[in-house]
């Protein structure tokens, strides 16, 4: 536990220290990189803005309505059974869908729950180590004509079922 | 498919707000959502372009270029059907660690590019070599080191601690990352 937390804490300013340090030694202009760099985040944000918004939108008043707690309620004693939080059941699935939407739907829970909790903190680690599979799925394998995807999917479906059980374990075991 | 997600999810969360006697919130809500978008996207801009930035600084020193010439013993292993020194595996490590370093718009590129590298080495033009599978299932398992994004909502949403999540948001990646090239080469050796 605090041995993680203190890793937590170690990785960004590792990361600066590497990559400050590797590029003084490789005579870069770091600083101007660092301008370049940033000048291009503004736009990748900005273009995810209207998808974003569009989403955030469509999960609010799905999230307002009651819609999710009446799914929650209904799946809570299949959930039980496995330990896992019924309320984050919808996040998962979308989580393969589309990344805006699970992005709305976890906004949601932080909203509801807060980043702290229990279910905040699996969110959170959830999060990062799944991937919208069905999207990226079609992007590349259209882009070379390929249809016949034998057992990619349910390869990258068990990769990220092991994401999600590895989360609610690292989770509970830590806090 | 986003077209009915959208439109269903709009649909029946103002039906069921109707059924639940929740209509008059709606428009509050409409609005509120919009708001809360808007303030989300500055909060999440500011962190983005900080690690964009940064992340330009490791691409044009060449730190990215050489991690990628070290995963080749990696890929090696990965990959043993790709003849050595063919260049899909140059694209391959860098779509790899464009994903670690949580470099999307350089990821995909390099992404798309070794799939048709990996498509001319491909027999069956409509089915998925060895090779294509194992590099999709990897890319799909996520190999993302430090997701600034989840840091920069758990910050927006009052977290204490955003950073306390990264170490086992890592440790879940690797898990989730093993399971996938296990399945894979068990799929490649027993069909």
């Amino acid at each position: 536990m605090e041995l993680m937390l203190f890793l937590s804490y170690l990785i960004m300013p590792t990361m600066f220290i590497i990559i400050i340090t590797y590029g003084f030694l490789q005579k870069v202009n770091i600083f101007d990189a660092f301008i370049e760099g940033a000048f291009s985040g503004a736009k990748t944000v900005f273009s995810i803005f209207p998808t974003f918004l569009g989403l955030m939108l469509a999960v609010t008043l799905l999230s307002s309505s009651g819609t999710l707690e009446i799914i929650s309620k209904l799946l809570k004693p299949l959930c039980n059974l496995v330990g896992l939080p019924s309320e984050t059941i919808p996040l998962i699935f979308m989580r393969l869908v589309s990344s805006s939407a699970s992005t709305s739907l976890l906004l949601d829970i932080f909203k509801n729950y807060g980043p702290d909790s229990f279910v905040g903190k699996f969110v959170s680690i959830m999060m990062s180590c799944t991937e919208t599979v069905f999207y990226t799925m079609s992007v590349y394998f259209i882009s070379v004509k390929i249809t016949k995807t034998k057992y990619t999917l349910a390869g990258a479906l068990i990769a990220n079922l092991a994401g999600v059980i590895a989360s609610l374990y690292i989770t509970r075991f830590l806090f | 498919m986003l077209n009915y997600l959208w439109g269903g999810m709009i649909l029946i969360g103002i039906i069921v707000s109707a059924l639940n006697g929740r209509l008059p919130d709606v428009t509050t809500n409409i609005i509120g959502s919009s708001d809360e978008t808007i303030q989300i996207i500055l909060k999440l801009a500011g962190t983005v372009c900080m690690w964009s930035g940064l992340m330009k600084v490791a691409e044009k020193s060449g730190l990215v270029e050489s991690l990628s010439k070290k995963m080749r013993p990696i890929l090696k292993y990965l990959f043993p059907d790709i003849p050595k020194n063919h260049k899909s595996l140059d694209y391959i490590a860098t779509n790899m660690i464009a994903n670690i370093l949580g470099l999307g718009w350089a990821a995909t590129p390099a992404g798309l590019v070794a799939m048709e590298e990996l498509q001319k080495l491909n027999k069956d033009k409509k089915t998925a070599s060895k090779s294509m599978c194992m590099f999709m299932i990897i890319n799909m398992s996520s190999l993302q080191l430090i997701t600034v994004n989840i840091l920069s909502y758990r910050t927006a949403y009052g977290s204490t601690n955003p950073a306390e999540i990264l170490a086992p948001g890592i440790l879940a990646t690797l898990v989730s990352t093993i399971a996938g090239v296990l399945y894979a080469k068990f799929k490649e050796r027993w069909g």
